[in-house]
C-alpha cells in the first residue's frame, strides 16, 4: 500500500452535503470483481447526461476544466448511506489522495482510512474559507500534514488541527494496514477462542 | 454504574484493545453477498490465507439476482460473473453458500433472523450497512466495507472503535395505520439523516416492547439512514418465541442454557447513555418521504416544509432535491400521483408485510395506470406467501410477484424505475438514481404503499382502513 504523509495539492470545491455513496458511485456500477477502475464511474449520474460519457454535464465541478488537485473538498455528512468501499476506490482511483469535510459518514471514514485516503474533519467554519479560497483561486494551494495533523491554506497560513486516531495514523504513515496487525495476533485470537468456548 | 446492553456485549467480544488505539472485537457471524466480497477473496488469495473460520460465515446471492426466470441462467453478464464468482469462491474457501435456486437463498438480512443464525448477544457483521437489521436480537450487528470483510474472513476480527451510546424511547400506543416503518421515517426525519453518526442507538420503550420482531427488524434495519452504526433492542419473550425451532437456532439443553444467558442481555436501570431521546408514539402518522434522503420525510396530513422553515444553510440542497423530486415546497404530499409501487426489501420484505398488504388489498385491484411489484425477501417468504395463498391475492389485485432479491431497492438488477417516475417505496432508501437514473423514491410503509397501488395516490391510510 501507498504511504500517505504530507500532501500538498489544489483542490476540487464540491459545496454539496450529504454526498451519499450511490452519488458517488451508482450501484450498477459495482459489478467488478476487482478494486480498479472505478475512478471513470465516480459521481457518474452528475457528471455525464444521460448516462453518456460523450454527453458531459459542463456545469459539473469535476468537468468545467477549472479545477484539478489531489484534494476534494466536500459539503457535510461525506459517504452517508451504504457500506460500499467501491465509493472509497473511486475517489482514489480518480486522483484524490485527501477529501476534506466538517462530517463523514462512519463506514466510509473507515473504508477511506483502509484504502490510504485520508479524511480530514475540519470545522465548519473552515471549510467554508476552503471553499471560497478555492472558488475564488482554483490554483490555490492546500497542505495537508500527517504527521503533525495540520491542514493549512498555503497562501494566507491558515491552519486548522484535525483528529486521527493514533493507530490509524501509524498505519497510514508506514504503509501497515489492520489485517497486518490481525494476523500478528492470531494467537491472542485462537486463545479467546478457547476461553469463550466458541 | 450500570452497563448498557451493547456494552454487554462489546466487552464479551474483546479480544485486545491497542493502547491509544481501537479494539480488537471478535466477530461470531460474518455474513457475505455476492457485491462486497469478490475483491475480499481476492486479497485473501494474494496473500496466500484461507479463510479462518469458514463455518461462521455463510453466503447468499441478493443484490443482482433478476427476480423473474430464477431458474435460468442471470443474462446480466457482469452480473452472472459476480454471482458466478461467489459460488467459486464459497467452494474453494469452504464456506455454506445458499445461492439462486436454494430454498434458504434470499436478501441477507432477511435470512439470517429467519434461520435462527441471528441470536441475542452475538457480534455479527457483513459487508452492506443494512446489518443493523439483526440488532432487533440484541445483537451488535453493523455493515463494513470490504477490506474488512477481508479482515474477518482472514481473522474472524475487526479493529473497532467504541461508539458512542444513545437510548431512543419510544412510549405509549400507536395510532391505527402506524406501522414501525413509520416509527423510523419519523425518527430520522427528527434528528436527521446524520443525527445519529458515531453513535451506537439503542430502541426502548413501550412502544418498541409491543413491536412483533418483524417490526423490531425494521426499525433496526433505518439505523444507518440516520447516520448510526447500528441499532439494537433488548431480546425478551417476543425474541425467544420468534427463534424457537428455526433451523440453526440452539435446541433442547443447549436452548435452555442460552435462554439463561439471554434473558440478562439489557441495559441495567442506572446505565448511562451519552445521548437520550424520548418520543411519543401519539405524534407519529403514516409517514412519506419527500426529498432524496430519508431525513426528509414527513407525516401524511403536513405538507412539504416551506422554504423559509428550513435553515438557510440547508436551503440549496433542500431546493435541489424538490428540483430532482419534480415537488414544491409548501405543497400537500398526499395525493401526489405514483406510477410505481415497491414492496420489497430487507426493511420490508418479511412474511408479516407481504399479509398486511394481503390483507388490505384483498378483493381489490390496482389502480390502472401504476405498476406493482412484490419482491419477497426470501424463498421461504415467497414459498410462505404461496401457503397462504397470498399470491392469488396479489395476481387478482394486479400485483406482480416476483422471486427474491434486493430487485429495485437499489436497481443493481434489471428492476429499475424509469427516470421521472414515481415510485412508493417500501425500502429504505431515497437517494437520487437509487432505483435507477432519475427515478424518484418516496419511502414507506407497506400499507401506505398498499394503499398507492390501489388509488395510484399517496394518501393517508387511515382513510381506507377500519378504525
Ligand atoms: S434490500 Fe436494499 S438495502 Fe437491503 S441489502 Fe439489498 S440493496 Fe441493501
Amino acid at each position: 500500500m501507498s504511504k500517505l504523509s504530507l500532501i500538498q495539492s489544489t483542490a476540487i470545491p464540491l459545496p454539496i452535503e450529504n454526498v451519499d455513496t450511490d452519488q458517488i458511485i451508482p450501484a450498477r456500477f459495482l459489478k467488478a470483481t476487482t478494486r480498479d477502475g472505478f475512478g471513470k464511474n465516480l459521481f457518474r449520474d452528475w457528471r455525464y447526461e444521460n448516462d453518456d460519457e460523450q454527453q458531459p454535464k459542463k456545469d459539473f465541478v469535476l468537468n468545467s476544466g477549472r479545477y484539478s488537485g489531489q484534494i476534494l473538498l466536500a459539503g457535510k455528512n461525506f459517504g452517508c448511506g451504504s457500506s460500499r468501499e467501491h465509493a472509497a476506490w473511486a475517489i482514489k482511483d480518480f486522483g484524490f489522495h485527501v477529501v476534506v469535510s466538517s462530517f463523514f459518514a462512519d463506514i466510509f471514514r473507515n473504508n477511506a482510512l483502509n484504502n490510504f485516503l485520508l479524511p480530514v474533519t475540519v470545522s465548519p467554519s473552515f471549510l467554508d474559507m476552503l471553499m471560497s479560497a478555492v472558488e475564488q483561486d482554483p490554483k490555490t494551494l492546500i497542505n495537508v500534514n500527517l504527521p503533525a495533523q495540520t491542514i493549512t491554506l498555503v497562501a494566507t497560513g491558515a491552519s486548522e488541527s484535525f483528529d486521527i486516531n493514533p493507530y490509524k495514523k501509524e498505519c497510514l504513515i508506514n504503509g501497515y494496514d489492520d489485517i497486518d496487525y490481525l494476523l500478528s495476533i492470531r494467537d491472542k485470537i485462537e486463545a479467546y477462542e478457547k476461553e469463550t468456548g466458541i | 454504574m450500570g452497563k448498557t446492553l451493547f456494552e454487554k456485549i462489546w466487552e464479551k467480544h474483546l479480544v485486545t484493545t491497542i493502547e491509544g488505539g481501537p479494539s480488537v472485537l471478535y466477530i461470531d457471524k460474518h455474513l457475505i453477498h455476492e457485491v462486497t466480497s469478490p475483491q475480499a477473496f481476492k486479497g485473501l488469495s494474494k496473500r496466500g490465507l484461507h479463510v479462518f473460520r469458514p463455518q461462521q460465515v455463510v453466503a447468499t446471492a441478493d443484490h443482482n439476482v433478476p427476480t423473474i426466470d430464477q431458474h435460468l441462467p442471470i443474462r446480466e453478464e457482469l452480473s452472472r460473473k459476480q454471482v458466478d464468482a461467489l459460488k467459486e469462491n464459497c467452494a474453494d474457501f469452504g464456506i455454506e453458500l445458499y445461492g439462486l435456486g436454494h430454498p434458504f437463498q434470499g436478501i441477507v438480512h432477511v435470512i439470517g433472523p429467519e434461520l435462527g443464525i441471528t441470536q441475542p448477544g452475538m457480534t455479527m457483521v457483513c459487508g452492506d450497512s443494512h446489518t443493523s437489521t439483526h440488532g432487533a436480537f440484541g445483537t451488535i450487528a453493523f455493515g463494513i466495507g470490504t477490506s474488512e470483510v477481508e479482515m474477518v474472513l482472514a481473522t474472524q476480527c475487526l479493529l473497532q472503535t467504541k461508539p458512542k451510546l444513545m437510548r431512543i424511547n419510544v412510549e405509549g400506543n400507536l395510532n391505527k395505520g402506524v406501522l414501525s416503518k413509520d416509527i423510523i421515517l419519523h425518527i430520522i426525519s427528527l434528528i436527521s439523516a446524520s443525527g445519529a453518526t458515531g453513535y451506537f442507538v439503542e430502541y426502548a420503550g413501550s412502544a418498541i416492547r409491543s413491536l412483533s420482531m418483524e417490526a423490531r427488524m425494521t426499525i433496526c434495519n433505518m439505523s444507518i439512514e440516520m447516520g448510526a452504526r447500528g441499532g439494537l433492542i433488548a431480546p425478551d419473550e417476543i425474541t425467544f418465541q420468534y427463534m424457537k425451532g428455526r433451523r440453526f437456532a440452539p435446541s433442547g439443553d443447549a436452548w435452555n442454557e442460552k435462554l439463561v444467558y439471554w434473558k440478562t442481555l439489557q441495559s441495567d436501570t442506572d446505565a448511562v447513555f451519552d445521548h437520550e431521546l424520548h418520543i411519543r408514539a401519539e405524534d407519529i402518522e403514516p409517514m412519506v418521504t419527500y426529498g432524496t434522503n430519508p431525513g426528509m420525510g414527513t407525516g401524511i396530513s403536513q405538507h412539504i416544509p416551506t422554504l423559509d422553515a428550513i435553515e438557510e444553510k440547508e436551503r440549496p440542497n433542500f431546493t435541489k432535491a424538490l428540483q430532482y423530486m419534480g415537488l414544491s415546497a409548501g405543497a400537500p404530499i398526499r395525493g401526489q400521483k405514483v406510477d410505481y409501487v415497491f414492496i420489497g426489501s430487507c426493511t420490508n420484505s418479511r412474511i408479516e408485510d407481504l399479509r398486511l398488504v394481503a390483507d388490505f388489498v384483498k378483493g381489490k385491484k390496482k389502480a390502472d395506470e401504476v405498476e406493482v411489484w412484490v419482491v419477497p425477501g426470501s424463498k421461504q417468504v415467497e414459498a410462505q406467501a404461496r401457503e397462504e395463498g397470498i399470491d392469488k391475492i396479489f395476481e387478482e389485485a394486479g400485483f406482480q410477484l416476483r422471486g427474491p432479491g434486493c430487485s429495485a431497492c437499489l436497481g443493481m438488477n434489471e428492476d429499475k424505475i424509469p427516470a421521472g417516475k414515481y415510485c412508493i417505496s417500501t425500502s429504505n432508501r431515497n437517494f437520487e438514481g437509487r432505483q435507477g437514473p432519475n427515478a424518484r423514491t418516496l419511502l414507506a410503509s407497506p400499507l401506505t404503499a398498499a394503499v398507492a397501488a390501489i388509488t395510484g395516490k399517496v394518501e393517508d391510510v387511515r382513510d381506507y382502513i377500519n378504525l
